[in-house]
């Protein structure tokens, strides 16, 4: 297996690490960076457990591989507060109690905070739609989806 | 001893965010995958191709001559292979109720399920592990298998298992009344047969964790697990005593029953003892959904009887249940099946009979709801046909037939707790129905409204004596340390805990501390399962935390009295009143401890803390809670007490068809419940919403079983629901206070996915006429109903 040096910034921190060609985004982060919070549920891209952003962007990090990823600056969900103060989306979960078993929390915070930096006013619909990708067999989406629009108007400044 | 009530909640009652939902949110949980230790290995487990077959050699030679690989075992190489199934704290409770649990398959005997571990691997890598198991030759002799129960009970019939001279597992039955006569009574008599899918857990966190060598010859996991109380058999299997195989566990991904029986913590003990070194496991999602267990398919007939009012006159139940390769829980499920298969209605006349059996298909065991949606499916549909027949509404049929307080459920026993399902059913009747049914949307949509009724138990069936204990420490802080030993899987379990004992001593939900889920560290709660843990821990809380508080209070009563009357003035005289007047008087509350009718009169809770401690008053206490204790009932009719009591649920339902496509939309779900007392209110509606859309799944999720092999074996074709999928779920949430547990409380967890399934169909009944015997409609098999329907 051929070995790679990629450049990863992650949650503002740079790392150089040496994978292998066939080494997932999503082991590399829980593995070798210890940034357990985005979780393994299917690893083929069904489940959204494993979401990260990539820039503003939500991505499936069970489905790049490391060398792809080379140069790109990430958040997971651990660089989503900052230091106690909740990301607007985390809050809403809190207040709305959206969280528990938790185990799709951060995929689901990680992709509701794409889609309102994509779009500040979603619908109802837009927000099921948007998250229909990330799977949670706990809650029954509803007060996810409320958390979402909560964020969205706190976001707006309502 | 004065007992000290708080007349008014400050915490029970609120909606309160759990003490675990910043560390959830921030993705600083730790779950059970999350673990790594210096120089670990990693586990694998080889599993059978086929679904029925003889093992006739395993070589694992070529697998050990691997670089990397550490160890190969077989079932030559665990101490104690076999052991009968002895779950949680059971009893001996007779032969009737003992399953073979099997670690590995033995060569010489039968494979069972397509799935069933035969090798164990611990490698440097989890890729060279994988390798490993490829190597790893199994000399199979296929066999024909049988994969359907009612097959499998006939006498000539392939036998499942090498080690039993018959497929069934168990055979039981409860009656009342006098059937015979009855159905002669009847004015209509309705009878259909129905099957009942098998369903997947599919928890988000499949089956994983973590072992390693402790200093002292013991084995300490971190695997999380719904029953602490494995370790016994696992320490079994390897030969230890219960004090040297810990396990450290950790809160779980989703549980739902499926992580009831043990998962990997044999495995890991095994390879950690074969290497002496850390070893985890993580399943795969294919390997999850083939290798844990499902909801019993069952296959069901009812035969209802009423009068030309509507009244049920008599009911007779047959139930032959798939039990897969395995006993596992299947007798537990096939008892509350088999009580609850006339459902929630009052029936002089009655009888349910059951069969289990063993087939080559994955073996089944506890699900959200332990046999009881199978049934409720069928006798809500039941009520729906007979309604149908007799031109008068659900609703009506319903009202007239339910069960109320002081009816007795199938085994003659009478509830202790309110019965509140009329109720349920108005409200949510009402609800349903404020707005007029359209009879179609403006879409074209056909528009169909359902209702479906339901009860399940909450609790464990009452001769397993069931029991839940509790530790409480107070700091000298004023902070308190709650060690309890309970699995919490995401309900909530260990946070209304806190809430309790934050309750009871007027602190704040931050100023307990859960410390939970070890097997010698914390005091055993008992499994969360049964929707036991609100009811059996809240209980010992309230147990464990009465003596503090009566320690305390004394104390408290002491200061405030002493130093907190008014001097007369004029005499230098100082009145004080009795101090057991005080003591009932006094209130705790924000931290304080309070004389109520003057709390002008206080005394910090930290100020009592340290004078008890200079005193050397205990600040620590452990509590117990028993659950009422019967004897094993009579399996040939089954009488009295078998669970502690009932929760009840109402859900109704408005779907949309497109009878062009056999599409269907569930539009609105009215869900209710009767939670007692809800002690958090927004983890009520949380469990509420979630039960519901978990049984919505049940209508879609397919696993598509062909001769024992699961074709759906993965998320990209088991489609769980999605946030699209899921209408908003308008809830009513009744308290009677009228359950068992604290402050009159209910367990919700379970109970909460029933009467969903069959409200469901009973609507697209409602909308296209089709009457439906199975929870499975895809909308294919909508279409081609509605395709035979008009040819
Ligand atoms: S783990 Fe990546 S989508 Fe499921
Ligand atoms: S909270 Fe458990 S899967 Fe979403």
């Amino acid at each position: 297996m051929s070995k790679h040096l990629i450049h990863l910034t992650v949650n503002g921190k740079e790392h150089e690490l040496t994978v292998a060609s066939n080494e997932l985004l999503l082991n590399v982060l829980r593995d070798r960076l210890y940034l357990t919070g985005s979780k393994y549920g299917c690893g083929v891209g069904d489940c959204g457990a494993c979401s990260i952003l990539h820039g503003d962007e939500s991505v499936l990090s069970c489905l790049v591989l490391a060398v792809e990823a080379d140069g790109w600056d990430i958040t997971t969900v651990e660089g989503l507060a900052d230091g106690d103060q909740l990301n607007p989306v985390q809050q809403a979960f809190l207040d709305n109690s959206a969280v528990q078993c938790g185990f799709c929390v951060p995929g689901m915070v990680i992709t509701s905070t794409a889609l309102l930096r994509e779009n500040d006013d979603p619908s109802e619909a837009e927000i099921k739609d948007y998250l229909r990708g990330n799977y949670c067999r706990c809650t029954g989406y509803v007060a996810m989806i409320k958390s979402v629009m909560d964020a969205a108007a706190k976001m707006r400044g309502e | 001893m004065t007992t000290l009530k708080s007349s008014n909640f400050r915490l029970v009652g609120e909606r309160v965010p759990r003490h675990d939902a910043w560390a959830k949110a921030k993705g600083e949980q730790l779950y059970s995958a999350d673990w790594a230790l210096p120089g670990m290995l990693h586990g694998k487990v080889l599993r059978s191709k086929y679904p029925a077959a003889i093992l006739r050699a395993i070589d694992t030679s070529r697998a050990k001559a691997l670089p990397g690989v550490r160890a190969v075992l077989t079932a030559a190489d665990v101490p104690h292979n076999r052991d009968v199934t002895k779950f949680g704290q059971m009893r001996d409770v007779g032969a009737g109720f003992e399953g073979l649990y099997k670690v590995l398959a033995e060569v010489g005997g039968k494979i069972r399920f397509k799935g069933e571990a035969i090798a164990l691997v611990a490698a440097d890598s989890e890729e060279l592990a994988e390798r490993a198991c490829a190597l790893i030759e199994v000399d199979y002799e296929p066999q024909e298998g049988v994969f359907d129960p009612r097959e499998a009970i006939l006498d000539n019939a392939y036998l499942v298992s090498s080690e039993d001279a018959s497929n069934v597992i168990m055979r039981t039955r409860v009656e009342q009344g006098d059937l015979e006569q009855a159905w002669e009574k009847c004015h209509l008599i309705v009878e259909n047969d129905y099957y009942t899918s098998p369903h997947e857990h599919a928890y988000l966190e499949t089956e994983s964790g973590s072992g390693w060598p402790d200093e002292n010859g013991g084995i300490t996991l971190r695997v999380g697990t719904q029953v602490l109380e494995h370790y016994r058999t696992i320490a079994k299997v390897l030969g230890l005593p219960h004090t040297k195989l810990r396990n450290m566990s950790v809160p779980m991904g989703g549980g739902f029953g499926g992580k009831e029986d043990i998962t990997v913590e044999t495995y890991l003990a095994l390879l950690v003892k074969a290497t002496g070194k850390p070893v985890k496991m993580v399943w795969s999602r294919e390997e999850s959904i083939e290798a844990h267990s499902k909801r019993h398919p069952m296959y069901l007939h009812y035969k209802t009887g009423v009068d030309r009012d509507g009244f049920i006159l008599a009911q007779e139940v047959s139930i032959v249940m798939d039990g897969g390769g395995h006993t596992y829980l299947t007798p537990w499920v096939q008892m509350y099946a088999t009580i609850n298969g006339s459902g929630c209605y009052n029936i002089a006349n009655l009888r349910c009979e059951s069969v289990s059996a063993f087939t080559n298909n994955t073996f089944s065991s506890a699900n959200r709801g332990f046999g009881v949606p199978q049934v409720n499916f069928c006798y809500e549909r039941q009520m729906d046909c007979i309604a149908r027949r007799l031109g008068i509404s659900p609703y009506e049929l319903r009202r007239k037939n339910l069960l109320r307080n002081g009816d007795p459920l199938a085994t003659g026993f009478v509830p202790l707790g309110h019965v509140a399902l009329d109720q349920l059913l108005q409200q949510t009747w009402d609800k349903l129905n404020q707005t007029p049914k359209p009879e179609r949307l403006p879409d074209g949509r056909k528009v169909g409204r359902g209702i479906a009724c339901g009860m399940m138990g909450y609790g464990r069936l009452c001769f397993l004596h069931d029991i839940s204990r509790i530790g409480i420490r107070i700091e000298l802080d004023g902070s308190v340390t709650l060690r309890a030993g309970v699995p919490d899987l995401g309900g909530g379990q260990s946070s209304v805990l806190a809430q309790i004992v934050a309750e009871e001593l007027g602190l704040g939900i931050e100023d307990v501390r859960p410390l939970i889920m070890d097997t010698h560290m914390t005091p055993l709660c008992g499994t969360t399962t049964a929707t036991r843990q609100l009811y059996m821990s809240g209980n010992a809380c309230l147990a464990a935390v009465q003596p503090l508080k009566e320690r305390l209070a004394r104390k408290a009563a002491a200061i405030i009295r002493d130093n907190q009357w008014p001097q007369n003035p004029a005499t230098g005289y100082i009145w004080r009143p009795d101090i057991e007047h005080i003591l009932g008087h006094l209130v705790f509350a924000d931290k304080k401890i309070y004389y109520g009718p003057d709390p002008g009169k206080n005394v910090d809770f930290v100020a009592v803390v340290a004078h008890v401690s200079n005193e050397g008053g205990e600040l620590f206490s452990e509590g117990q809670f028993n659950a009422p204790f019967t004897e094993v009932p009579d399996l040939n009719n089954i009488k009295g007490q078998i669970l502690p009591d009932m929760t009840y649920t109402c859900h109704g339902v408005e779907v949309a068809v497109d009878e062009a496509t056999g599409d269907y939309q569930v539009l609105r779900i009215v869900a209710a419940i009767d939670c007692g007392k809800a002690v958090n209110r927004n983890s009520v509606e949380g469990q509420l919403e979630g039960g519901t859309a978990y049984n919505l799944g049940w209508l879609r999720e397919d696993l598509a079983w062909e001769q024992g092999i699961t074709r759906a074996n993965s998320f990209a074709t088991y489609l769980i629901p999605t946030a699209a999928d899921v209408p908003d779920i308008e809830t009513i949430i009744v308290e009677s206070r009228g359950g068992l547990g604290p402050y009159g409380a209910k367990g919700v967890g379970e109970p909460s996915d029933n009467s969903i399934a069959p409200a469901i169909v009973n609507a697209i009944a409602d909308a296209t006429g089709l009457e439906f015997n199975t929870p499975l409609i895809k909308p294919e098999t909508l279409y081609l109903a509605l395709q035979n329907e008009r040819n």
